[in-house]
């Protein structure tokens, strides 16, 4: 496994899932549940993936600089700040507080 | 080529959030080269993966995973892109006109393209708003990919000090808009705590993996719908349309 091979087969998935869905019937759209897995599984994984990105250093849970960098960003987007913003004061935030020294 | 008003609208709706989701594209590519890809598999992901969720979702497993989480990089990339399929039904009848169509309206099926199109009353003006919005993103997104992916080279080993917590925000921000239902915030909730406690037991990438288990359980079972009454609300994520994306006002997005 390299990362071009990683690159390469998440690609040809991507798609694969976009173009098979100008394949197959419409009638899959008439029963819900496909399409409520589908949508929930977006959720899934990316709050799987917040909470991964803000809490573990490999195998271990750490509480650091992430965390203040991650509410704040969150009140952020409660107040409907782009995207781009919330992003960059989150990383500004986090490498501020390292410098200081107030937090990993 | 003549266009309709309606057709009109559709079109600045389309360059409007191409240009709102470009921005999303600095950031990737940032995140990218500073996370160990290069600025060619950067390029790459955002060519031919093209669907922006699965792309920071490859960035991040394989930054704290490595290669050896290699296949939960994919398999985390191709859960999240499960709905662009949905979409793909959706859209199919409205702009496949043309069986060679097909792969072309297949890459550019994403969040952006298809809720633009959704938001147009007449057909023609839904495929106005497809093409436009699909291509705008896909033009914008990839200039600005570039263009991160060569910022974040420069700035080399310097921008580690805040990139986790970049990524983390990425991930907050892209989950946002999503969080309009009870049941989305159950599973929410539910796939965090999850991924949490198994940091510690589990290599890196698995506890992404895991929670795709929560949507499966709740979206099979239904469960966590709002009822009042006996009541039955209509649940967004029942809906095969992406509502709110970025540079797209609709009355959704007020409420």
């Amino acid at each position: 496994m390299t990362v071009w091979v990683v690159v390469l087969v998440a690609s040809a998935l991507s798609f694969a899932t976009k173009y098979i869905g100008y394949l197959v019937p419409q009638r899959i759209l008439e029963h819900p549940t496909a399409t409520r897995v589908a949508n929930l599984l977006t959720v899934a994984m990316l709050s799987a993936l917040v909470a991964v990105q803000s809490l573990s250093v490999g195998q271990s849970i750490e509480l650091d600089a992430r965390i203040p960098a991650v509410l704040v960003a969150a009140g952020l987007f409660a107040l409907r700040a782009p995207f781009i913003v919330a992003v960059v004061v989150a990383g500004i935030l986090a490498a501020v507080l390292r410098l200081l020294g107030w937090a990993g | 080529m003549t266009f309709s008003e309606s057709e009109k609208v559709a079109l600045r709706a389309g360059v409007a959030v191409g240009v709102a989701v470009s921005t999303y594209g600095f950031s990737f590519g940032a995140l990218s080269v500073a996370s160990g890809l290069t600025i060619w598999q950067t390029c790459v992901l955002s060519l031919f993966l093209f669907s922006g969720g699965s792309q920071f979702a490859v960035v991040g497993v394989l930054a704290s995973g490595g290669v050896a989480a290699g296949w939960t990089a994919i398999a985390s990339s191709a859960f999240l892109g499960l709905r662009n399929g949905i979409y793909s039904i959706r859209m199919a009848p409205i702009v496949a006109t043309a069986s060679w169509l097909k792969p072309l309206a297949a890459q550019l099926t994403i969040d952006e393209s298809t809720a633009v199109a959704l938001n147009q009353a007449e057909v023609r003006s839904q495929r106005v708003g497809f093409w436009t919005t699909g291509i705008a993103v896909f033009v914008g997104w990839n200039l600005t990919t570039l263009a991160g992916a060569l910022v974040g080279n420069v700035l080399g080993d310097v921008d580690g000090l805040g990139l986790d917590a970049v990524a983390a925000a990425a991930f907050l921000g892209l989950l946002w808009p999503r969080l309009k239902q009870l049941q989305a915030g159950v599973v929410a909730a539910a796939s965090a705590v999850l991924a949490t406690i198994l940091i510690p037991f589990a290599p890196p990438g698995v506890p992404v993996l895991a929670a795709a288990a929560v949507a499966l359980v709740i979206g099979l079972t239904n469960a966590f719908r709002r009822r009042e009454a006996g009541v039955e609300h209509p649940q967004p994520d029942d809906r095969s349309d992406p509502g709110e994306v970025p540079g797209l006002s609709t009355e959704e997005a007020d409420s």
